[in-house]
């Protein structure tokens, strides 16, 4: 199953190596990993995409990653409210006369060309990774030359519902 | 030409004037000495070499504060430092140069993390401005030791050396204990810095979890009271939290049988009549049938290693979990846990004498194991002469009244001690558990008796993992430690021969030592009593000889070749499945 885990660690060198190796050493499957600062100094935040096998696997996880020492704090927010946004950045072969086309099918996504060449442009997409996904495949027979995703960022939403309507928020189950 | 031998540290042979004088300025590598002094170091075990010149000089001028073991290799030095930090409860120091330096502290980190030892490691780090550039004595400590460390640190900024140095120590001999390195830059122990030591810390992710949840003890003790067949487990953890006294309290009033770990070995007296002695691969039937049949299984501070559960699938059956530990990470790692308990084992204990008002009954499951124990003790073949290992960890038992501290290798006669030198207190027993490292017992020795001078310590080693650290004899010849080391000699690397016996249809690959070192010429030309025994009678005649002197020995003792250690748990059976019984 895949889960949504955030660690809120200090900002000491070497904590990403510390928290990708602990990934690796004990086994797990990593998606996405995506870090940046936080409103807080000297703090930042991780958030993890993984693919674990069962629950057991899941608290095994929050738990090696709580025991290492400039981990704050660790949540697994998959089944909570939440925002959750990812960035891609797509380069598509287009001649002049797409152009036009590739716009139509973007727009709908509130997406953006960025940068344009004699024979492609550049498109940037932020949304669920299932948006991405989906204007990745509409993409795809116009040829993507490039591409590049900065993995899922997310927190919980500034209300939390009572625990009957939380399933409906579900993104990645 | 003849040179007359001086003390080393002797200032004034080496550079004709005192050194510290006033006009110096104080160094980065002055204020890690200063910090050393206020957490209370005075045992050092290390190396020196380029990348640490600063800390060795600003060490010179602090001589009078430390004693430095000078071992003959890093590997030597770390196992010392972990055989220190076992007998002390306290962490071991460490320093080692940059590069190789470190990298031949890598066996003992990594044993030390397996073991849950509290060692506080320094090693020197080319300068700042060439890190990461190749440079000569390079390594990445960093990158290297993240897995195996509890923490680790590179001192960027001179300022920070004093927090650093405190929170490695915090954080090496708090919680669940662990080894933490700090690597140090040569050009930040070389320059000039005002700082002085500070206790102060910040360590917002680091909250050990100290006492039990009150609600989770009184689960407990409610299961407790229904058990029918209620059985402890009693890990390493149990030392850490000094709780032994604690545990025999608790396990008299309750009478629940108590099994131990391989580590946890001297956690509760093996004279005790509630004690099933060792269990797990090469534990005594009755421990392991204990598991196999118990309705309660109360986990104080064991990890539940694979070499202890044998097949998952069928450790504990049918039994209610319990698992006390103070790492979190450690419950329901490896088996299923119906009641948590994540505590400091004395707090933990300490609550459970309490809160337990109705043990249960269970005297028919009592009368059972006592049944077991006499109708299948540990047992092995007899001989009238020659030197068995078994009998002779049992002669060894007698002449040092099971009093003595032992330190051991991996391997048969490791399994061999803890079989059969019943150990009757905690902190006696020093082994590479976890990671099994050969070459660990003899240093880890040394190490115990710098921290115990006045006890007896005995290295049991066999003749592999002796030929790996067997330079650091000059530490015995040097110190005159009266260290103790018994070589079980069966001329092979044992276990690997056993396997190879019994799995592999007795091709001996490799295992076989058949040209050894005299290892009593070897001994003497360190000045150090050595003796070859290879019969009963010889081993009566010396074993009290050895204990009498007050200086350091090495016994090279023959045992048979072929002697196995049994009973076994074959690798992938379950704990119920064990071969080699008693008859």
């Amino acid at each position: 199953m895949k889960r949504i885990i955030t660690a809120v660690v200090q900002n000491r060198s070497g904590v990403l190596n510390r928290v990708t190796g602990l990934l690796q050493k004990r086994q797990f499957n990593i998606e996405s990993i995506s870090v940046g600062h936080t409103e807080s100094e000297g703090i930042s935040k991780m958030t993890l995409v993984v693919e674990v096998e069962d629950n057991a696997k899941l608290e095994q996880l929050t738990k090696q990653l709580n025991k290492q020492i400039d981990v704050i704090k660790v949540s697994d927010i998959t089944d909570k409210a939440i925002v959750a946004r990812e960035l891609a950045l797509i380069k598509v072969v287009s001649s002049g006369q797409l152009r036009q086309e590739i716009q139509g099918i973007i727009e709908p996504f509130r997406a953006t060309i960025i940068d344009i060449s004699k024979d492609s442009l550049t498109v940037q997409v932020t949304g669920k990774p299932e948006k991405i996904e989906a204007l990745i495949d509409l993409l795809r027979p116009y040829g993507i030359k490039e591409l590049s995703r900065t993995g899922v960022t997310a927190f919980l939403r500034g209300h939390q519902p009572s625990v009957t309507e939380i399933n409906s928020y579900s993104l990645l189950k | 030409m003849k040179v007359e031998a001086k003390p080393v540290f002797d200032s004034k042979v080496q550079t004709g004037k005192e050194p510290n004088s006033k006009e110096e300025q104080k160094t980065g590598a002055d204020l890690l000495v200063e910090s050393l002094i206020a957490e209370d170091v005075d045992t050092i075990f290390g190396y020196p070499g380029g990348a640490v010149l600063p800390i060795y000089d600003a060490l010179f001028k602090a001589r009078d504060s430390f004693q430095h073991i000078l071992t003959r290799h890093e590997q030597g030095a770390i196992h010392a430092a972990e055989g220190y930090a076992r007998v002390l409860g306290k962490p071991g120091v460490v320093i080692a140069t940059s590069g190789p330096g470190a990298t031949n502290l890598i066996t003992g980190i990594a044993d030390a993390m397996m073991d849950s030892l509290p060692l506080v490691v320094f090693t020197g780090q080319v300068a700042r401005g060439v890190i990461g550039t190749d440079a000569f004595q390079e390594a990445d400590v960093i990158g290297i030791t993240t897995p195996i460390t509890k923490q680790n640190y590179q001192v960027q900024d001179i300022s920070d050396l004093p927090r650093i140095v405190r929170e490695a120590f915090h954080i090496a001999s708090t919680g669940r204990p662990g080894p933490v390195v700090v690597d140090i830059p040569k050009d930040i122990s070389a320059s000039p810095c005002k700082g002085s030591y500070d206790s102060d810390f910040h360590l917002p992710g680091y909250h050990p979890t100290m006492k039990p949840n009150p609600l989770q003890i009184r689960k407990l003790a409610d299961a407790i009271s229904k058990a029918k067949r209620p059985l402890i487990l009693s890990g390493a953890g149990v030392l850490h939290g000094k709780a032994s006294d604690k545990l025999t309290e608790f396990a008299e009033k309750t009478q629940i049988p108590v099994t131990t770990t391989l580590l946890g070995l001297g956690t509760f007296p093996a004279s005790n009549p509630l004690s099933l002695g060792m269990a797990g691969m090469h534990g005594t039937f009755t421990a392991n049938m204990a598991m196999y049949d118990c309705d309660l299984l109360i986990n104080i501070g064991a990890r539940f290693d694979d070499r202890l559960t044998g097949n998952l699938a069928h450790f504990a059956p049918n039994a209610v979990v319990s698992h006390i530990d103070i790492d979190p990470a450690e419950i329901g790692k490896n088996v299923p846990t119906q009641i948590p308990i994540v505590s400091d084992s004395y707090a933990a204990i300490d609550q459970l004498i309490v809160a337990v008002t109705d043990a249960g009954d269970h005297d028919e499951w009592l009368e059972h194991l006592q049944d077991s124990k006499a109708n299948y003790p540990l047992w092995h073949n007899d001989s009238k002469s020659a030197l068995l290992p078994q009998w002779l960890m049992k002669e060894l038992h007698q002449v040092t009244n099971g009093e003595a501290i032992i330190s051991t290798d991996v391997g048969q006669h490791q399994m061999w001690a803890a079989q059969y030198y019943t150990f009757a207190k905690p902190n006696r027993w020093i082994t590479s558990g976890g990671l099994g490292t050969m070459g660990f017992g003899f240093p880890a020795a040394i190490g115990a008796q710098l921290a115990a001078p006045d006890e007896t310590v005995v290295a049991v080693v066999g003749d592999g993992g002796f030929q790996m650290t067997l330079q650091e004899l000059s530490v015995l010849q040097e110190r005159r430690l009266p260290v103790k080391v018994i070589i079980v000699n069966n001329g092979a690397l044992g276990m690997v021969r056993q396997w190879q016996e019994t799995f592999y249809e007795g091709r001996y690959s490799e295992s076989l030592l058949d040209v050894q070192p005299d290892f009593v010429k070897l001994a003497e030309s360190y000045s150090i009593r050595g003796y070859k025994v290879d019969n009963q009678e010889d081993l009566l005649k010396v074993l009290p000889e050895v204990f009498e002197y007050d200086g350091p020995v090495v016994m090279d003792c023959r045992v048979l070749q072929q002697e196995n250690v049994y009973p076994m748990i074959a690798p992938g059976k379950g704990i119920h499945e064990m071969i080699g019984v008693k008859p």
